[in-house]
């Protein structure tokens, strides 16, 4: 961090002895050196064309890497028993942002990416816009694999498809029948579903909840409900022909929503933030958004076995219709020198057999057409969620979902700075002064 | 060493001219003298180049992870970025300079760099004087004293951070817990600008007041202790001998203290980025705490412009060596203004 000076602090040579060719030498080497290294790491190796390609060494084995829980260990310990020619090694980070940010910075320096990527739906849009760094993915075992909108997200123009599905995230909302109980709501699955068909029905019982149980909060963070309503929203902040607009009557109807809001039901932490997550065991809220892999967010941060009294149960419903939050994608780069054997692992870990195993163990929804129709997922309960027909409820939920909203290439970049915008609300900013922020940070991106 | 071939190539001109000796003979001196004429050149070379190659290893890897990387980061800062390639884009003159110089959020980074530096740096010094001066007595166990003042030091920031954060969590934090066992308001850490910024001075100089005070132990124990004996004699007491023999005796590591704290303190980046708990670490989602380094970081890394996160490094180096240049001649003047 810091840097100390070392060395002298004064040439001790007094001006005029040291000859004039001792001193081009040095220029000249100087010069040599920083040309020599400008050429070195200046130009590099074309990010666009796709590395030599080259068998495992011996010992080698293919690189993954994940972020937050994709459910994966078992799994890649079942393919390493089956593939002793081929292991897989996976790498985990714990959260999508700084994920997102190495990926950036591997991606400038084309040097040290992994075998395959995990991509965070949100992100797939990027790729998309600079298909050339990455493998074309298609191949007619995979055809009809996932859902229409999970392969539309990942395809070109051109038609190459550059990341195979993983999950989706068909959103429901996740109580705590207990203090529902406590504010004299309706705990039963079918009463609470009835009761929040709508955001104003949904707004309307987080008054009465928040009149009954002072203390407590009616939802988890304002940024969690933005992204819910965002996620129904047809072009959030592009248009289809990607020109930036996020001053759309649509988006500030969001906007506006969540900031009247703040005050009286939101509990004013940023999501992921230890605020937040204390926020599970200390009764800090009644209701969360909730896509199938918050589950295990939930049983993580809530504890498992849930504490004395505490009781969470999944209503079959969703405000406004159906949504989708999150869901990821595994892309191979064109860095990796082993497509070949990263194409056979992919392939074979987003089949419907794999992610139904997922599902079973995490609760990460699959994305796959097959898994959805398979009559074992219909049956799965959680027992953790007060034995609710999670397997019915998501695909139910999953059936729902009438918008896919457009994502452009800068979605992922402009969402951070709408988080950065509602979370400013969140913290006492004038709702007014921190949107005019938001319009100026959206303009700096472009 | 080089006496000694001086000498015989002194004795090898000398004696050709006299001997006047047969032809293959004077082959012989020939190719004997022009090998001494090598030797010569040889060690003359290495009178003039050793010392440089003596003092390379510094130069070149300064060159190579110092000078390259500024010179380059100049270049690029003229750039456009083709932000879905991640490669250079269009030259466009100095428009990443007005674009950041213009950039509200790089003038907010500037304030908060500066009052997180003063904030920081400035009980750092005074802090860190009165605690060597305070080792620099006799107590029991000063090993031991000496020892514990580093420990922060020895803690890698991320776990400062991490140690910090849950203590000045804005809801369920330590301090605030304690602040509303006594009956006061809970401070909001990571909301308010200024008590954002106390908060991560306090990281800072958790980490590096012992560290300095170390420093300034050293430089006090080489004060020669017959001076205080003299003043003793001349009647000072304990506080007026720190003033008038130590504070001046050590001015020097002083100096040294206050440069390198202040181009460290220009720098705090990994305190403010990992206090953030909101998912962008963009020093608060209002920027109230987001430090210039900081904001390099997030143009650079995450917005993935790389010619203004270049432009805006170039304008961060040259306030520090304005800064330094400022420090520089303040000294000066200080110094002999006292000398005189």
């Amino acid at each position: 961090m810091r840097n100390i000076a070392t060395g002298p602090r004064r040439w001790s040579v007094p001006p005029g002895t040291r000859s004039r060719a001792a001193r081009y030498l040095a220029a000249g080497a100087v010069a040599t050196l920083v040309l020599g290294v400008t050429t070195a790491c200046g130009s590099g190796e074309d990010p666009t064309a796709s590395a030599d390609q080259q068998e495992l060494a011996d010992g080698e084995a293919l690189s993954i890497t994940t972020f937050g829980e994709f459910g994966y260990d078992a799994l890649i310990e079942e393919w390493n028993e089956a593939n002793p020619d081929l292991q897989v090694e996976q790498t985990k980070v714990s959260l999508w942002d700084d994920w997102k940010n190495e990926l950036n910075t591997l991606l400038q320096a084309n040097d040290g990416l992994p075998d395959v990527v995990a991509i965070e739906g949100d992100f797939m849009p990027a790729l998309v816009a600079a298909p050339d760094r990455w493998v074309d993915l298609s191949q007619d075992e995979v055809e009809g694999r996932w859902l229409d909108f999970k392969v539309e997200a990942a395809t070109t123009p051109d038609g190459e498809l550059l990341g195979y599905a993983t999950d989706a995230g068909p959103e429901a909302i996740c109580y705590r029948a207990d203090l529902f109980k406590k504010a004299g709501l309706p705990t039963d699955r079918e009463e609470v579903t009835a009761l929040m068909t709508t955001w104003d029905d949904y707004f309307e019982l987080g008054e009465q909840y928040v009149q009954k149980v002072p203390g407590s909060k009616w939802y988890d963070a304002s940024g969690s409900i933005a992204q819910a309503m965002l996620n129904q929203v047809a072009f959030p902040f592009e248009q289809a022909d990607n020109t930036v607009d996020v001053e759309n009557d649509e988006l500030k109807q969001v906007y506006e929503t969540v900031a009247a809001n703040t005050d009286k039901l939101s509990t004013r932490a940023a999501q992921w933030s230890d605020d937040w997550t204390a926020g599970f065991k200390s009764d800090g809220f009644a209701t969360i958004p909730c896509p199938g892999w918050m589950r295990s967010n939930i049983k993580a941060n809530t504890g498992e076995p849930a504490p004395k009294g505490v009781v969470w149960d999944i209503a079959d419903v969703f405000p406004g219709g159906g949504g989708n939050w999150g869901g990821s994608y595994l892309a191979i780069p064109k860095s990796s020198p082993h497509h070949a054997e990263a194409l056979e692992f992919i392939t074979w870990i987003t089949a419907p057999e794999q992610q139904l195993k997922i599902f079973e163990s995490l609760g990460n929804f699959p994305s796959q057409v097959e898994a959805l129709e398979d009559p074992q997922l219909l049956k799965t309960k959680d027992p953790y969620f007060n034995n609710a027909p999670a397997g019915e409820i998501f695909s139910n939920r999953a059936a729902a979902i009438e918008v896919q909203p457009y994502h452009g290439p800068l979605y992922s970049d402009i969402l951070g700075k709408f988080q950065d915008a509602i979370n400013r609300v969140d913290q006492g900013t004038d709702p007014d002064k921190s949107w005019e922020t938001f319009v100026s940070e959206v303009e700096s991106l472009q | 060493m080089s006496t000694q071939h001086r000498t015989a190539g002194d004795t090898a001109t000398a004696e050709s001219p006299a001997g006047g000796a047969p032809a293959p003979r004077r082959t012989d001196e020939g190719r004997e003298r022009a090998r001494l004429v090598r030797r010569q050149r040889r060690s003359r070379w290495d009178l003039k180049l050793s010392p440089y190659l003596y003092v390379s290893p510094f130069f070149v890897l300064f060159a190579l992870v110092g000078l390259y990387p500024l010179l380059y980061t100049g270049y690029l800062s003229l750039f456009d970025w083709n932000r879905a390639y991640y490669v250079r884009g269009e030259f466009v003159g100095l428009d990443n300079y007005q674009f950041v110089l213009t950039d509200p959020v790089f003038q907010k980074s500037l304030v908060n760099t500066f009052s997180i530096f003063l904030m920081s740096s400035v009980p750092q010094v005074i802090l860190a004087v009165t605690i060597a001066a305070l080792l620099d007595n006799h107590v029991r166990g000063r090993a031991f004293w000496r020892m514990s003042v580093l420990l922060p030091f020895v803690v890698a920031p991320t776990a400062v951070a991490l140690i910090f954060g849950s203590l000045f969590a804005d809801q369920y934090g330590v301090v605030n817990g304690f602040l509303k066992e006594l009956g006061l308001e809970p401070i909001r850490w990571h909301v308010d600008r200024w008590w954002s910024h106390f908060a991560i001075s306090g990281m800072v100089n958790w980490r590096w007041t012992g560290y300095n005070a170390l420093i300034f132990l050293a430089a006090m124990q080489a004060v020669p202790r017959d001076l205080y004996e003299a003043a003793a004699i001349d009647g000072a007491g304990r506080v007026r001998q720190f003033l008038s023999v130590t504070l001046p005796m050590i001015r020097p590591t002083m100096i040294f203290v206050i440069i390198t704290s202040t181009i460290g303190g220009l720098q705090i980046f990994t305190e403010p980025r990992l206090f953030d708990d909101t998912p962008n670490r963009e020093g608060g989602p209002d920027h109230q705490y987001m430090t210039s380094t900081l904001y390099i970081y997030v143009k650079g890394i995450e917005d993935q412009f790389y010619g203004r996160a270049s432009a805006a490094a170039w304008v961060l180096f040259l306030v520090i060596v304005a800064i330094a240049v400022l420090n520089y001649l303040v000294t000066r003047y200080a110094t002999l203004r006292s000398s005189r």
